[in-house]
């Protein structure tokens, strides 16, 4: 069996302490290991976004990093968005109100996709936003209700 | 009944789950010593499989076993013919479905071989590459027009060609119209293959409890009580030993829809191995083993008047189904069905070949061949009013069915077997909308003059289309009020991301008097509901939601009857409310429907003879035929003569389902379809090479389109209650998509008027679009 290696990676807020084989995707880890199934996966090969976690508050693929990359560094997955349970983040909030999802199977990619970008772009213009968005693939919605529903996050997480 | 809920833009019950990242999906499920399975798939697209050796990968360390056909034994059988050919004289169908393993030949690239089962999915895919498959590579039938040649290599060499099936319908006598018409159009189209490309692939987890005797799987079907029925049927366990979720899906589009060999193979490993099994796809997996749409090549013609009459239409078609045909003929016959559009076609001579070649099988991908076939009839009309000298609006109104030719029987047989009868429609107004949205006159007679005086190249498109939605054969709901006041709705269609936990609730709410939060639908699990086809056709709202419809009368009955007794009072008098029954008037004389729930579960000595329990009821709805619905789009778009690459500017649809139940999810619908529909028409294709081999299986190479890509859609909606359910509602699953293609082309045509092109082909692309300008340069 291929050698094993011990990790440390807080998520959410948590730490976690596994050993993991140095070929283990960290999209595998998060949701085999340690059965974090809110980040989903569509292709493998980095097109898609469905599997955008946050690395150090920056975006990136979980399905093109290793689980050992992730050693010492803090990732936020959707389920750290709204983590007390009872309310959603306005992000998740928007979407709902927007109907920015169909069969939400990229939305988790895309919401932690959307976190950063509207951090650093407070006041996106609808191009903007399309172009932001483009590094994820949605097939159910046209993308249309997911770039309101951006819109009208930004719109709420300014005025806080 | 007051409709508080029906019609209105309710948010979506099921979003918080799926926003928080806790709604389940296939690849979810996590069972203790899950074991995990890869398939080894054919490299080889048509090949004489002469042996497998699988010993090393057997001594992997990790592997638990290898199977091949060899060792499925009897079970190997084909699988099953999912839909039969419709009643139609003189048709001809060779059925010729896969086996669960391939065994003497392989048939296309990525037919499954034989699996590998591990502790990991990881040890399981390094133990693929152990396995020596000894075959003999053979000729290759790829293009469907080739594959007809009488020395093209044959895909079931027991069969004199690789014809699958003929079909010859006609209505009135075309031969006769042709020959008064004053003007005949003719031209060869052809629309190539895509791909549905759903986010989530495909997958199965399967669970044997050997103590309880009873399999448990989860699997990523449109259908899951066909998946069920089919499973006990060959494992040989009776129905309600089966049970089958369809938890939340990512995406169905149609492919889903299938009994694959996975979904036999992963629950027999689990029930040898007697441990949960998993198999999830991965996305190069479902570019081969997933079944794709398209691959059509049309010879048609559309005989007129001088005034643009429509005197009769004649198509002779080839149609790819792959290497196999398990869904019967319903994609050529919704493109033969679909063709006629909203039009008054006296005589119609419709005639196709079916094609088996050495690819991936098609079944129906949304649209389900009703693109194809609207595709040839507008670009007919529009090459028809080039000629004749008419506006292309024009000649569409002058040809469509008047409101008062309904129901309108086209005499052909549909995918339903029933007689090919719009039940209803109104479509003049519909394009009056679309003209007046998108500024038809203004634009064509100032905008674009004066964008073409400055050297920009801008296009309208302006099409028609009709859907057959909401087909049988029928489905059930059963709707329980429980003591909590909540109301459980179960039903038997799985659901995908159309808002099922929602629409159905509208539908139970008005009926009930209880807020749509309140009411929990729970679909997809055989354990739930018993009876029942699945989600396709555009036919959960017309199907499904009239079953909800049916049932919710009753429970309303029931609780009134009961309230009445409670009461005192006659049930003429109570209303329902707020999750409560009350007295007309006086609203604080009532009882909350929890609590009367509780009293219909009846105690010792309450109980009178013919006593039911519960305020619950089952109810079942099956149409007698589907309803038709129709629509117009129109874009407006710019082509940068530089790159060939198209901007559209503006995207308009007007559209008639009959009765809305929610707009909000309705224009989704849209939306996602003219997104797919983009993408069929310009980014999408699936390039075969001469030896089978698919040049673009990936995302990389498989342009899905991105959100700049997709303009924003402007939508409207006409309501023409279709009179063949009590919701009066039409469906609209698949509307969005069908009549981009055609669109499209005549949109770029006219951007790109100074070359006078003719397109008549699907998908293009910046290089095909430059080829054809290059071309008409050098005509010209």
């Amino acid at each position: 069996m291929p050698e094993s290696i011990a990790i440390r990676v807080t998520i959410n807020g948590q730490p976690y302490e596994r050993s993991v084989e140095s070929r283990l995707l960290l999209s595998d880890f998060l949701r085999h290991t340690l059965e974090l199934t809110g980040t989903h996966v569509g292709c493998e090969h980095g097109v898609c976004g469905a599997c955008t976690v946050l690395l150090d508050g920056e975006a990136v693929r979980s399905c093109l990093m290793f689980a050992v990359q992730a050693d010492g560094h803090a990732l936020t997955t959707v389920e750290g968005l709204a983590p007390n349970g009872e309310t959603l983040h306005p992000l998740q909030a928007a979407f709902r109100e927007a109907h920015g999802l169909q069969c939400g199977f990229c939305t988790p990619g895309i919401l932690m996709a959307m976190v950063p970008f509207l951090q650093q772009n407070p006041n996106p213009t609808e191009a903007e936003i399309r172009d932001a968005l483009s590094a994820n693939l949605c097939r159910c919605t046209g993308y249309q209700n997911i770039v309101e529903a951006v819109r009208l996050a930004a719109g709420r997480l300014t005025e806080t | 009944m007051a409709t508080r809920y029906f019609g209105k833009p309710i948010r979506r019950n099921e979003d918080p789950r799926l926003l928080r990242g806790e709604a389940l999906f296939v690849d979810d499920v996590h069972r203790s010593g899950m074991l995990h399975v890869a398939v080894l798939r054919s490299q080889y697209a048509h090949a004489r499989l002469l042996g497998i050796d699988a010993s090393a990968a057997r001594e992997r360390p990790g592997v638990v076993a290898v199977y091949t056909a060899d060792d499925l034994g009897d079970l190997n059988q084909p699988g099953p013919l999912l839909v039969t050919p419709p009643p139609i004289e003189r048709l001809v169908f060779h059925e010729r479905t896969q086996r669960q393993l391939a065994t003497d030949k392989i048939r296309y690239a990525g037919e499954a071989l034989a699996l590998v089962v591990a502790e990991s999915r990881y040890i399981a895919e390094d133990a693929l590459t152990d396995i020596f498959v000894d075959a003999e590579p053979l000729d290759v039938a790829v293009d469907v027009e080739k594959a007809l040649a009488p020395d093209a290599p044959r895909v079931h060499e027991d069969l004199p060609s690789n014809v699958a099936a003929h079909v010859i319908q006609e209505k009135g006598d075309y031969a006769a119209a042709q020959s008064r018409a004053d003007v005949v159009v003719k031209r060869r189209f052809v629309y190539d293959r895509g791909t549905a490309a759903a986010m989530e692939n495909r997958g199965v987890v399967a669970d044997w409890d050997g103590k309880s005797r009873r399999l448990t799987v989860w699997d990523t079907t449109q259908a899951p009580i066909p998946v069920r029925n089919a499973l006990a049927a060959v494992l040989g366990l009776s129905e309600s030993q089966v049970q089958v979720i369809a938890p939340f899906i990512g995406g169905g589009f149609g492919p889903k829809i299938m009994f694959y060999p996975e979904e036999f193979l992963v629950p027999w490993v689990a029930m040898r191995l007697g441990r949960p099994v998993k198999w999830i796809e991965d996305r190069q997996e479902n570019f081969f083993g997933t079944t794709q749409e398209r691959g059509q090549v049309h010879e048609a013609e559309l005989a007129l008047t001088r005034e643009g009459r429509i005197l009769g239409v004649k198509d002779v078609f080839l149609h790819d189904t792959g290497a196999y045909d398990p869904y019967g003929l319903t994609v050529p016959i919704n493109t033969q069905c679909t063709l006629l559009g909203p039009y008054d076609v006296p005589n119609y001579y419709t005639e196709f070949t079916v094609v088996f070649t050495n690819k991936t099988i098609v079944t129906p991908y949304r649209g389900a061949g009703r693109q194809h076939g609207v595709f040839v009839m507008e670009r007919l009309l529009d090459l028809a009013a080039k000629e004749l000298g008419l506006d292309r609006v024009e000649i569409r109104r002058r040809n469509y069915l008047p409101p008062e030719a309904f129901p309108h029987n086209h005499e052909i047989i549909f995918q339903d077997f029933a007689p090919l009868v719009y039940d209803s429609g109104n479509y003049a107004p519909i394009l009056d909308r679309v003209t007046e949205m998108i500024g038809y006159e203004q634009f064509v007679g100032e905008e674009q003059p004066r964008l073409r005086a400055e050297g920009r190249h801008v296009g309208l498109g302006i099409v028609s289309y009709v859907e057959g939605t909401g087909i049988g054969p029928y489905e059930g709901a059963r709707i329980t009020v429980e003591p909590s006041g909540m109301v459980n709705v179960a039903m038997g269609v799985g659901t995908q991301g159309q808002g099922h936990y929602t629409v159905f609730a509208q539908v139970v709410a008005d009926q009930i008097g209880v807020d749509v939060d309140k009411i929990q639908v729970v679909t997809g699990d055989t354990r739930e509901f018993n009876w029942g086809t699945g989600t396709f056709a555009s036919r959960g709202a017309v199907v499904a939601g009239n079953a909800c419809h049916a049932a919710a009368v009753v429970v309303r009955e029931k609780i009134l009857r009961l309230a009445s007794d409670e009461l005192e009072v006659a049930e003429d008098d109570l209303e329902l409310g707020g999750g409560r029954v009350y007295v007309r008037g006086a609203p604080q004389r009532g009882i909350d429907l929890g609590a009367l729930a509780l009293k219909a579960n009846p105690m010792r000595g309450a109980v009178k003879p013919g006593t039911e329990p519960g305020l619950e009821a089952t109810s079942y709805f099956g149409p007698e035929r589907g309803a038709t619905a129709s629509g117009v789009h129109a874009m407006i778009l710019e082509v940068d003569p530089e790159t060939m690459m198209v901007e559209i500017q503006r995207y308009v649809v007007v559209h008639d389902c009959g009765r809305v139940i929610n707009p909000m999810i309705l224009e989704g619908q849209m939306h996602g379809g003219v997104a797919q529909g983009i993408g069929n028409a310009f980014y999408e294709r699936l390039v075969f090479d001469d030896y089978g081999q698919l040049l673009t299986a990936s995302f990389m190479d498989y342009l899905l389109p991105t959100a700049t890509d997709v303009p924003r859609v402007e939508t409207a909606h006409q309501e023409t209650p279709s009179p063949l359910n009590p919701l009066g509602v039409k469906g609209a699953g698949e509307a969005g998509a069908i009549p981009v293609a055609a669109l499209f082309a005549q949109a770029v045509e006219d951007a790109l008027a100074a070359y006078d092109l003719e397109i008549c082909e699907i998908p293009l692309s910046p290089n095909r679009l430059f080829e054809m300008v290059e071309e008409a340069k050098e005509g010209a």
